[in-house]
């Protein structure tokens, strides 16, 4: 019991993933800064921003539900340090697998956006339903085909237990060396800057058009919380895409987790080029987008898979 | 008839640093209707420029707008040397262009920058700004200042370019033709921004007819309306240059246009620089004094024509003095741009027609009591019957 309460909130689930979630936060906000020629913030600015939330007070709108607004972004932060605790202890022990244990991952990794929509939906401003409402429609858009990417590997390695998947890569190869789970790689990637709404799929947070969207109400600790979780996202998601496409983080030796980390190193640069480097997208472009062209690479890739390429 | 939500943008919004208000009526994401209101910024500047002497003018109107800050002198000095008579020496004529074209440039990759902050590209917006600042630094190399020049006057210009600075000059307006180049292929040919810009926000020739639209947002459309060729002032007539023009009328003709006009306005700097080297003399002639009389001035700013009137009654200050901006009719297109298109393309096209509110101000004058507006326009319609009225009766008609 105590050891699941430590997994949990210490290593390798609250404290841990935010710590981390807010460094590598700071990288993406410094490499952005350098390809736009600015400065960037210092290493510490995403935790004093965080304190700093904390320590302001959370203004609730007359008129809002009090639980709908509140909730929201505890869901969200406990949906993501679940996903986080999960897929660390499984990276380091594939033993404590269990069976479906993968479907859980991607039903929790899709708290987040409910959580958005939730709150954005409560707060009662034009702004955040519009915002919401967006989310609504982005998460229909990038669920199916992130689920059709998420079958390849399944297919490939024949179970639904990611300790079995990182078993299974260890001893016949990663999933990405095949043609199947390359495309099924690349479209999950896609998927993943969406759910992280980063350009140029920000479309629910639009700053020019309709001001953070759903966050537009939100102050202090609530802000901070969700603002966390947006940081955590970014570290736990590739981690995720590693784990299932590319084999884990390796185990024991110095030399594979060097190599684990600089996998998730080159998704993190992947994510940062694709936001630098692209204009932000309407949503019904972006629906188009993920149930036209990408559901349809990703259903190519099942036929690949399935066929045995 | 679905259900109606307004989305205000304004009066303090991220998409633009000026206060403006829009309020956009949304069924969904689709906009059905839109009200655009403006004036939280009047400053007076015509009642202002009444109690200044021509020589102080240029200082005045130079602060009706920050980025068009040599357009509106010099459209007020083109009125006044039209009221005057006044011949100004050719050197000044090209010193006068080199500038406004300098402007121009600064001004068209500011908005690149800002049309692609207003699209989310924020890449776009560092780098278009990044290159945005040598042309600054030419400017404060010629004029002592990045912006607000203070380069017009009534007769001339008060700064020469020396002989010496024009090769150092030349070298840097040539390093500006890869940078717009590098922005023509990394704009015009990107699959995403032809995506999000065409088709979208579509202004029609027979509308800007209707709207009295000017500038990059009428030439965007087909319509090749240019003060610098239509009614040459400062050297436009000596140098040659094109018209850019685009057909479609969409936010990517719009975007097209202006970058297609960087290279143009490249190419009048130089060739003015070049003539400048060969073209001895005076920067200014001595004006004495300004006769009674009216005078108008227009100069092609680098969102479209800037109109300025003037009329004097043989004072040192005019007793009337009239400004009108580009964005006083390119801002009510919004009506046949920005309806029927999503919320997301109504920033954009917002954004494209490079507005421009505190040169637009204008001011209501509302009674407390009523809420009714004083002096509309039918107010003024019947105060000039009246007066009119009042002077037949004078002179027994």
């Amino acid at each position: 019991m105590l050891k699941s309460v430590f997994y949990f909130v210490i290593f390798p689930g609250f404290l841990f993933t935010a710590v981390v979630g807010l460094l590598v936060s700071w990288i993406d906000r410094k490499v952005t800064a350098r390809v736009q020629w600015r400065v960037g913030p210092p290493w510490w600015q995403n935790f004093a921003d965080f304190v700093k939330l904390l320590g302001k007070e959370t203004i609730i709108p007359q008129g809002t539900s009090r639980f709908h607004f509140i909730t929201p972004p505890l869901l969200s932060i406990s949906a993501i340090t679940l996903v986080s605790t999960l897929l660390w202890v499984m990276l380091i022990n594939p033993h404590k697998s269990f069976l479906g244990d993968l479907i859980v991952v991607v039903y929790l990794l899709m708290m987040p956006a409910m959580a958005v929509v939730m709150g954005g939906a409560a707060s009662g401003n034009p702004l955040a339903s519009m915002g919401a409402s967006r989310e609504m429609k982005l998460v229909l858009g990038y669920e199916l085909p992130f689920v059709l990417a998420l079958i390849v590997p399944i297919i490939k390695t024949d179970t639904i237990r990611l300790g079995e998947m990182i078993r299974f890569q260890a001893e016949d190869g990663v999933v990405i060396g095949s043609w199947s789970g390359i495309i099924a790689f690349l479209v999950a990637i896609v998927c993943m800057q969406a759910k992280l709404t980063l350009v140029p799929f920000d479309i629910p947070e639009a700053e020019t058009e309709i001001m953070s969207g759903p966050y537009i109400e939100y102050s202090g600790p609530a802000l901070a919380m969700f603002k966390l979780t947006r940081a955590m996202m970014l570290f736990v998601l590739p981690v995720f895409l590693v784990l299932v496409f590319w084999g884990g983080f390796g185990q024991g030796s110095f030399w594979s987790v060097l190599l684990g980390i600089l996998k998730y190193v080159v998704l993190l640069v992947v994510i940062v080029l694709i936001r630098n480097t692209n204009p932000r997208l309407r949503i019904d472009q972006a629906m188009r987008f993920f149930w036209g062209l990408v559901t349809g690479v990703a259903t190519l890739a099942i036929i690949l898979a399935l066929i045995g390429a | 008839m679905g259900n109606r939500t307004v989305i205000p943008i304004g009066p303090y919004h991220p998409l633009q640093e000026e206060p403006e208000f829009f309020r956009l009526w949304v069924e969904g994401e689709t906009v059905v209707d839109i009200d655009v209101n403006i004036g939280y910024n009047h400053r007076g500047i015509e009642k202002l420029c009444e109690l200044k002497t021509y020589d102080q003018i240029p200082f005045v109107v130079e602060r009706v707008c920050g980025i068009c800050s040599t357009s509106h002198p010099l459209a007020f000095v083109n009125a006044v040397e039209d009221l005057a008579d006044i011949e100004i020496p050719e050197r000044a004529r090209y010193i006068r262009s080199i500038i406004a074209e300098l402007e121009r440039i600064h001004n068209h990759l500011l908005w690149v920058g800002l049309a692609g902050h207003f699209l989310g590209y924020n890449t776009v917006w560092m780098w278009a700004w990044r290159y945005r600042e040598p042309v600054l630094d030419i400017l404060e190399k010629i004029t002592g200042n990045r912006q607000n020049y203070a380069m017009m006057k009534v007769g001339g210009v008060r700064r020469d370019i020396e002989d010496a600075d024009i090769p150092d000059i030349l070298r840097l307006v040539d390093d500006l033709v890869p940078a717009v180049d590098m922005f023509k292929g990394a704009i015009l040919d990107d699959p995403v921004l032809h995506a999000r810009l065409k088709g979208i926000g579509v202004l029609t020739k027979e509308e800007v007819h209707n709207y009295g639209a000017v500038g990059p947002t009428a030439r965007a459309s087909g319509v090749a309306v240019d003060v610098r060729r239509d009614d040459p002032y400062a050297a436009y007539d000596l140098v040659d240059w094109d018209v850019v023009t685009q057909e479609e009328g969409d936010v990517f003709a719009k975007a097209v246009v202006r970058v297609l006009e960087l290279y143009e306005s490249v190419k009048i700097v130089k060739e003015c620089l070049e003539r400048l080297k060969k073209t001895k003399g005076e920067i200014d002639v001595k004006v004495k004094e300004i006769p009674s009389g009216e005078g108008i001035g227009h100069a092609e700013a680098p969102r479209g024509e800037v109109f300025h009137y003037v009329r004097s009654d043989g004072t040192n200050r005019p007793i009337r003095h009239k400004i009108k901006s580009p964005s006083y009719t390119n801002v009510p297109t919004f009506k046949a741009t920005v309806i029927g298109g999503t919320i997301s393309d109504a920033t954009i096209t917002l954004a494209a027609v490079d507005p421009c509110y505190s040169c637009t101000e204008r001011v209501a004058v509302v009674d407390k009591k009523t809420g009714r507006r004083r002096l509309n326009g039918e107010d003024l319609v019947r105060l000039s019957q009246e007066k009119t009225e009042r002077i037949k009766r004078s002179m027994g008609l």
